[in-house]
Order: C-alpha cells, then structure tokens, then sequence
C-alpha cells in the first residue's frame, strides 16, 4: 500500500509543473487569506503587548470605584496619601513609599505625518515615580525638576508629533513648557506619553486632586492584603486592580474589534479560498481523468489516489501560506501603528508577526488545502474506469 | 435578447465549476460590500457633517471644559445665530458594557442648533419642564426597550452627585428624537444641564464644548477665527472648527481606515482574478470545439468575443450582486461594534462596476482567442 | 445546367513546422446544382480539404472558388460568416451538437444569426425536425438521443436556414451500417424532392453507392471521375 501511495504521489508531483496554471490559484488564494489574517491579528498581538508591554505582578493601580480608566477617575489629596501609606505597599530606603499619585491629563498636539492635532497623555508623576518604573529609561537629555514646567517625552511620542524634540517649547495654559528629556519604558504605552512633576502639571490646570495612585507592592502575594485595607477602609470609594488587569481591560475593545475584523474577513477569505482550492483540485483531477483511470485499471487502488490528490493541495496550500506569512512579516512586521487607545490618546503600537501566528496561517492553509481537496480526491477514486479511459 | 439562452447553456456546462467559481466572486463581493461600506458610512458621516456648525473646545484638548460666562460673549459675535453647548457625560446603564452617549443641554439652545433632529413639540416642552427628564433617540429606544415615561438609572463614569456623593443618576423619559437623514445619530441621549450643573459636586459653572450655528456657512472660516482671537490670551483659550473639521480630525485619530480596507480588498481582488482568470481560461479551453462549431455556423469572429465576454460579465455580476445583497442584509449587524447602520447604495454601484472590470480583465484573453479561432484547426483537435 | 460549386487552379500549402507542404495542387473542379457528389480518396488525400474550401470555413492559397454565384475566395471575416450562414449547411461525423442545448435549440442556432422573430424561428425549427422526422425528440439533450437521432438533428440544424447546400465530413462514419442507411437515404431525399446539392466526404463505398456522381482524390489531384446513371 505504501508503495502504491509513494508511486501515485510522486507520479502526480511531477504533472504538476504541467498544470502550474491552475496551481497557482490555490497558492495565491491562500497566500492572501494567509496575509490579511496574520496582519490583523499582529495588529491585535502587538496591541496587546504594548499595553500589557511591562505590567507588573507586583504593581497595582488604585482609581476612584466605577471608574474604568484614569481619565474618568478622581482622587483627592488626603485619600491619595491614605492609599500610599497603606500595608503592602514597598518603601524605599528612606521609608517613603515607593508609590506614584498621579494627574493625567489631554493636550492636542499636530502631528508630524500631516500637521493635525491628535491628542496625547500628559502624565503628572509623583517624586517617587522613578522608583516606581524601573523600566523607564531615558535616552536623552535629563530628568525633569520639580516646580518647574519641564517635561520628558516618551520616545513614540516625540517621533509622532511635531514639536517635541529636546530643548523645544509647548506653550499651553499661560506659560510654555520645556522639553528636556526623551525616554523609553519597555516599548509600552508611557512611550506614548509625556511627563512632568505632578504638582506643575496640578497647578497649571488649576485642578487640586489626581486621577490615579499606583504603588509598588512589598510582593506580588501583598496585592490581597493591599486591597482588603482599601476596600474595608469607610473614606475611601476606590478599585484597586492588578497593573496586567487593568492594562488587559484597556486594550479589550480594540483588541475584540481587531480580532473580530481578523477572523471575519480572515474567515470569509478563507472559504473564498476554499471554493477556489476546490474549483482548482476538480480541475486537476479532470484533467488527470485519463490518466487516473488508466491507474485504476492497471490495479491501483482507490486510497493511494485520495492520498496523491490530498498531498498535492496541502502541498499547495503549506506554499502558500509560507508565502503569505512572508508577505505579512515583510510588509508589516515591526511597522508601528498608532491610534486611539482607551482614554482618547493615541497610542503608539508595534506590529509582531510571532512564530505562533505563523503556525496559525499553516494550520488555516491545511484546513483549506483538506477541504479543498477532499471531494475531488473522492472523485477521482470513484470514476467508473470504462468512460473515464474513453474521456478526451 | 435571443442569444441569453445558448449563453446562459454555454456558462453552465460544467455546473459544480461555474457555482464554485460563482461563490468565489460572490464572497469576494460579499467582503467588498462589507469593508468598503463601513469605509463609505464613515466618509459620508463626515460629509453630512453640517456647515452650518462650529465646535469650540478648549485649545487643550476637547477633555477640558469652557467656562460658561463664554456663550453670551459668543453670542456677540457678528454672525451667529444661535449657540449651544454639550457635556461628556459618560454613564453607562448596570453594566459598563451598556456605555451611552449622553449629553446634558438647554433644549432650547440645542434642538434649534440641530434641525434634522426630530422630535414632536410636546415631549420637547416636556423636557424643559421635568426636571430630571431625557429625550432619547429612537435607536437607543428600541436597543433597551425603553419608553416615554420609563425611569431609568444611569451611572456615570465621570460625574458624583453632591447629595449623596455617589454616581447613579436618574432620569424620566419624556421623548423620543429621529433623525432620518442619518440613522446612525438615533443612539444618543440629551437631558437637562440645569439637572446636571445643579447637581454634581465639582466643575460647576462649566460646559465640556460649545456648538455655534452661523448664518452664513461661507461666513464660517472667519467667524472661527474670530472667536478663537476672542478668547486667545484667556485663561480657558478655545480651538474653533467647523463640524466637519471636528469629525475628521476625530475619524483620523482612529487611524487610516481607508488604507487598511484598501490594503484587504486589493489583496482580495487580486487572488479573485487568479481564480476567476484561470476558470474562465479553462472553461474556453474546453469549449473551442462548440465555438469551431458556432463559426461553422456562420457566426462572426467578433461575435465570438462577445460571446465569451458576455459570458464572463453574466457570472461576475450576477454574483457580485449576490454578494452586494447579502452585504447589505448583514449590515445592520455592524451597528453595535462601529455605528453605522445602513451600506450606501452608492457602494452597490461600485461594486458592480469593479465586477464588470474583473469580468473584462479576466475574459479579455480568452475572448481574443475565441474570436482568433481558425475553425479548421479547431475541428481537428 | 448551372454549377453550384466550381473550383479553377485551386492550390492550397499549409505549414508544417518549417515546411511548407502543397495539399492541394492546381485542382480544378465543378459541381452542378443539384449534384449530390461523393469524394472519396486515401487519408491525406486532400479530401477534407477540399470540403472545407467548398464550404468556406478555409481559403485557398491561390485560385478561385465560387460556389452559388460569389465568389467566396474573395470573402474575408465578418463577409464570410455571413455568406456561409445563408449558403451552407454542415454535417460532421460527430454531430457536434452543443450538449446543453436540447434539439430545438440546437436546430434554432443558425436561425439566431436572422433577424426572424422567436415565433417564424420555432416554426422554422418544427419544419426542419419535421423533415427529419424527429418532432417528438425537440426537447431532448443530445446525450438522450441515439447516434442517429443526433445526426439527424445535425441534418436539420443544416437545412433550417434553408441551404442550397450541404456539405458533409463523413456523416455515417460513427454510425452503425442499418442507421448509416437511414442517414444516406435522408440525404438522397433532400437531394432528389429538396433539389439540395450535396457534397459528401466518404471513406465508405456503399455511402457513395447513394451518390449521383463520384470524385477520387489521391495526394491532391483527381484521379478519376465515374459519373453515375441514376438506378
């Protein structure tokens, strides 16, 4: 039987040079499908990961209860040092806890691809929030001073709008505001951002109370302990959550959308594809019909013609989504893609074509390369010999 | 005419080929009324965007909010009729997944401000004298089942009562607005500010942006830049632009749609002309001793072309129409993921003039050959 | 009486490969109106050849050819097809019918090239099967009918632009010898009572036997005529 298979197989293998014609349909076909599936959803993985990007188990966000992100939350002074002071949370050598009130706010900033404003996140940090990210470094220039209107500006930030290279000025709310530093955090969402001291930033927009408290915990097990004080604690009305929870919250919508766009218009490429695989493989078995028949005759076998007609659209189908998985890495991968992330900002993204993604687009193909092939594979096993040999 | 039937015989020959091709196109199509409807609703929502209007919001960003001792000093201004302001509300209704647009108004600032909003004079005048009422869209009705005189519990995800410093706001129901030139704005809510502003424990005496109708739309250039002169230098300066401006500039923000639909469908139509080229290819390959015998006939080359194009054009459009339509049935389904409701004809258009293309381009080569067809040559083989 | 068919210094080359290879060599030939000529000959005799000059789906190299008063060697194209859909009718050996098409519509073919109505077409058509005997068989495909009944429809698709003539490429070639009589007595009909001129290509003796006069073609030339008294 094996040997009646490899024979068929490679009988078949070395017509198909002859009918490149109609092979070509399945290949590209699926390349396609293969392309657009694995673009969208790198879309998705790389939005995903920039949010998630350098979230802590051992990092948790405090914002006012019902709140679902900082720009809908407030926090006043004497809750904000409540939550700081509270057990679990890691101090430093001088006792301070290493914890981070924060103001964030919107400024419209114009873009460098066209000039139009877009907005961005102006984050106002606390005196330990250097401490606090570990993963930030800066790449250029200095630290901010406190009291005074200097900013750090993320790098994805100075490369998207205009106006944000070291040394230059942002005028808003009475006074302009100087660029002195440019830092990167782990290609996450503060990439995105700017920074300054939270007081400066609280004063200049005449507001007397933060949107957020994220605090280091003693370790990542501290989160319950940290929690139950604020919870039980009749001042404060807040939620607490885990840095990767909220950051995973964040990124739902978009992520369902991407991901929603992926499959869809992923699937219905797919079974376009599909019809075509199976318009190809009919034709390939027809124009084999003689052939085949003749096969048949001489004593073969109907499986090891299944067999052959099945390796020929997988083969087919494994080039192609190799080709289409090419394309999209070549195309895509690495690119950055910016929109709007929760919050109204932008947020700057890196499309990653991953190796699992790969695998994906092969498993795709197969699927289609099978359901592709099967029927005409049937076909051809079943042909009644005598008018098949007749057949012009 | 009276050759449809030997074409209509002539496309059908080999059944499962010709449906498998069929479906080929109409999925394609099917995808193409899909993507470029969403791309086509959202172009259009900025083109019906109305001239008449300007947004003003703070320069900083539109998550500042503008003083209110700002509408009379607007009101000044040479040009404008009338104007209006909005509020971000941002509740949600039990769960934060049931996220509402609602905006807190003087009704008798904003309904003026937005004529294509309908609603009957009545529930208007009811909104003015409840004090917790709400006139909602009919989309936004028919979504949770809600009706004139329900109360209903709204939780705002930014605002806290001064009463009881807790979220949950309550509203009456008192209308219920359309909005027939574009369905898609039937999913918003609008209450009474003085409710609002009376109520909430901080940014009291503020609104989140105002909307200035003006007289003149050709007028709306200058009349922006002199409110943004106005109040430059001031501790809240505003940013002034038309309607239209504000939509694209937010369309924008979500990133290059267009280029991203572009890219899918180019991808698509181009693997569709493979398929359908290499079909189409084959099926005139079998077909040469039928087409040596209509030359026998009588029938002239140039017919023979037409024969083999019309044939193409007969499949790609049926089945592009196919598709088209079954786009347009799924439609709907979009609205709760992006807000558009309804596919633009105009996209039906399109798409049946890409599948006359698609027709041509994959028929043009066998129909040449068709009608190159020496008959002697063809009844030997 | 007037010649239907006549062929003066006929030549005709084709190219094989990169030979030129002389088919048909200063052939002279005439076919009298009412004729019904047989042309038998070796294959590769140029017998087919010569069929597809008479009736115009092939050009002469040189010479000419005029067959019902034109002089077809002369036609080009669009002219040609046009003189063919009123002049000619073809038979070949196999039928070659559209197989989607049932017999009606088959018949009808030629007729679409008119600018007859639907209602003279199917009339046109029902006289035509009429004549062929196959009435009953009109909504029939071609794989449900016998070889003759195919041939027959063939014959009929012929005759229903109303021919002076019929050309045939040996039309009982495929057919079993009690039906090959049906078909050669039906031509012998339209021949006799239709005043039909028939030119028929044959391998077969006894097809001949039902001709009016014989032709023999060896490498191109003719070799002999037998002219044949009417039995």
């Amino acid at each position: 039987m094996i040997k009646q298979i490899v024979a068929v197989t490679s009988m078949n293998l070395r017509s198909l040079p002859q009918r490149i014609g109609t092979a070509w349909v399945i290949v590209i076909g699926i390349a396609v499908t293969v392309a657009v599936m694995v673009s969208v959803l790198a879309m998705a993985a790389g939005f995903q990961q920039t949010l998630k990007g350098t979230a802590r188990a051992d990092r948790a966000i405090v914002l006012r209860a019902g709140s679902q992100a900082e720009l809908e939350s407030t926090i006043d002074r004497e809750n904000a040092q409540t939550i700081m002071d509270a057990p679990g949370v890691k101090k430093d050598e001088a006792g301070r806890p290493i914890a981070s009130a924060e103001a964030v706010v919107i400024v419209a900033l114009p873009q460098k691809k066209d000039g139009s404003d877009a907005n961005v996140t102006l984050r106002g940090v606390g005196a330990n929030a250097v401490k606090l990210r570990p993963e930030m470094h800066l790449i250029a220039g200095r630290m901010f001073r406190p009291a005074v209107r200097e900013l750090i500006v993320g790098k994805s930030a100075a490369a998207q709008f205009k106006g944000l290279d070291l040394g230059s000025h942002i005028a808003f709310r009475d006074s302009e505001w100087t660029v002195v530093g440019i830092y990167e955090s782990g290609g996450d969402a503060h990439e995105s951002e700017l920074q300054g001291d939270a007081e400066t930033v609280l004063s200049a927009y005449r507001r007397n109370g933060f949107q957020s408290v994220t605090v280091m915990l003693d370790s990542a097990d501290a989160f319950d302990r940290f929690k139950g004080a604020l919870t039980t604690d009749p001042t404060l009305k807040v939620g607490v959550q885990r840095e990767a929870d909220y950051y995973a919250a964040q990124s739902r919508n978009l992520s369902k959308l991407l991901n929603l766009l992926a499959y869809f218009v992923g699937g219905i490429m797919a079974l376009g594809a599909c019809f075509g695989a199976l318009n190809t493989m009919y034709t390939a078995v027809s124009t084999r019909t003689r052939e085949i028949a003749t096969l048949r005759a001489i004593g073969f076998s109907g499986m090891p013609i299944v067999i052959s007609v099945l390796v020929e659209s997988l083969l087919l189908a494994i080039i192609g989504s190799v080709i289409g998985s090419c394309a999209a890495w070549f195309f895509f991968n690495g690119n950055t893609v910016n929109t709007l992330g929760a919050g109204f900002s932008q947020v700057v993204f890196h499309l990653t074509v991953t190796a699992s993604l790969v695998v994906s687009g092969i498993f795709v193909a197969c699927t289609i390369g099978m359901l592709g092939g099967l029927l005409p594979a049937i076909r051809a096993a079943r042909l009644p010999i005598a008018t098949a040999l007749r057949a012009s | 005419m009276k050759f449809i039937p030997l074409i209509w015989a002539m496309l059908w020959r080999k059944k499962v080929r010709t449906l498998l091709t069929l479906f080929s196109i109409l999925i394609a199509f099917l995808l193409f009324g899909m993507l470029q409807g969403v791309n086509s609703a959202f172009k259009q929502t900025i083109e019906r965007s109305n001239v008449n209007r300007l947004i003003v919001t703070n320069r900083i960003s539109i998550t500042e909010s503008l003083p209110y001792a700002y509408m009379s000093q607007l009101e000044t201004i040479p040009g404008v009729q009338r104007v209006s302001h909005e509020s971000w509300f941002g509740p949600y209704y039990q769960d934060p997944k049931n996220f509402i647009a609602a905006f807190p108004v003087e009704p008798d600032r904003e309904f003026p401000a937005h004529p294509e909003f309908v609603v009957p004079k009545d529930q208007l005048a009811a909104l003015e004298h409840t004090r917790d009422g709400a006139i909602i869209g009919a989309g936004l009705a028919k979504k949770y089942g809600w009706k004139i005189g329900d109360r209903i519990p709204l939780h705002s995800t930014i605002w806290v009562k001064a009463a009881d410093g807790n979220s949950d706001w309550d509203f009456t129901i008192v209308g219920i607005y359309e909005v027939p030139t574009e369905r898609s704005r039937e999913d918003a809510m609008f209450f009474n500010y003085k409710y609002f502003d009376e109520a909430r424990s901080f940014a009291k005496g503020k609104v989140g942006w105002y909307i200035v109708q003006v007289k003149d739309p050709s007028q709306s250039a200058q009349i922006a830049q002199e409110i943004d002169k106005r109040f430059a230098n001031s501790p809240d300066e505003t940013k002034t632009q038309t309607e239209k401006e504000f939509q694209q500039s937010f369309m924008k923000q979500i990133g290059d749609i267009n280029l991203i639909v572009t890219y899918i469908l180019f991808a698509v139509f181009f693997a569709l002309l493979f398929a359908v080229g290499s079909t189409v290819m084959q099926a005139v390959r079998e077909q040469v001793p039928e087409l040596a015998v209509l030359k026998t006939l009588g029938f002239s080359d140039t017919r023979m072309l037409v024969l083999v194009l019309v044939q193409s054009l007969t499949l790609c459009i049926v089945a592009a129409l196919l598709g088209l339509a079954l786009a347009d049935v799924m439609f709907p389904m979009l609205r709760n993921t992006l807000g558009v409701v309804k596919m633009p004809p105009a996209v039906i258009a399109e798409g049946v003039l890409m599948a006359a293309l698609l027709a041509v381009a994959t028929g043009i080569v066998p129909a040449w050959r068709a009608k190159r067809l020496v008959i002697v040559e063809a009844l030997r083989s | 009486m007037t010649a239907m068919v006549s062929l003066k210094n006929v030549v005709k080359t084709y190219t094989r490969g990169k030979q030129l290879v002389e088919v048909l060599h200063h052939l002279d030939l005439q076919v009298a109106d009412g004729d019904f000529v047989a042309l038998m000959g070796p294959s590769g005799s140029g017998k087919t050849t010569v069929l597809n000059l008479i009736g115009g789906i092939d050009q002469p190299t040189s010479g000419e050819i005029i067959v019902a008063g034109e002089r077809i060697d002369q036609l080009r194209g669009g002219g040609l097809a046009r003189w063919r859909s009123n002049n000619v009718g073809f038979v070949f050996q196999f039928y070659n019918l559209m197989p989607m098409l049932s017999a009606e519509r088959n018949v009808e073919l030629p007729l679409l090239l008119t600018s007859l109505a639907k209602g003279d077409r199917m009339k046109r058509v029902r006289a035509a099967l009429g004549v062929v005997g196959l009435e009953d068989r009109a909504k029939h495909k071609p794989s449900e009918l016998s070889g003759g009944q195919a041939q027959r429809v063939a014959i009929a698709r012929a005759l229903v632009s109303d021919p002076k003539l019929l050309v045939c490429d040996e039309p009982t070639g495929d057919l079993d010898r009690a039906t090959a009589d049906e078909i050669l007595h039906l031509l012998q009909v339209l021949n006799r009572e239709y005043g039909k001129t028939i030119v028929m290509v044959t391998h077969d003796q006894k097809a001949a036997d039902y001709a009016t006069h014989t032709l023999h073609l060896d490498k191109g030339r003719f070799v002999e005529e037998r002219q044949k008294t009417e039995a």
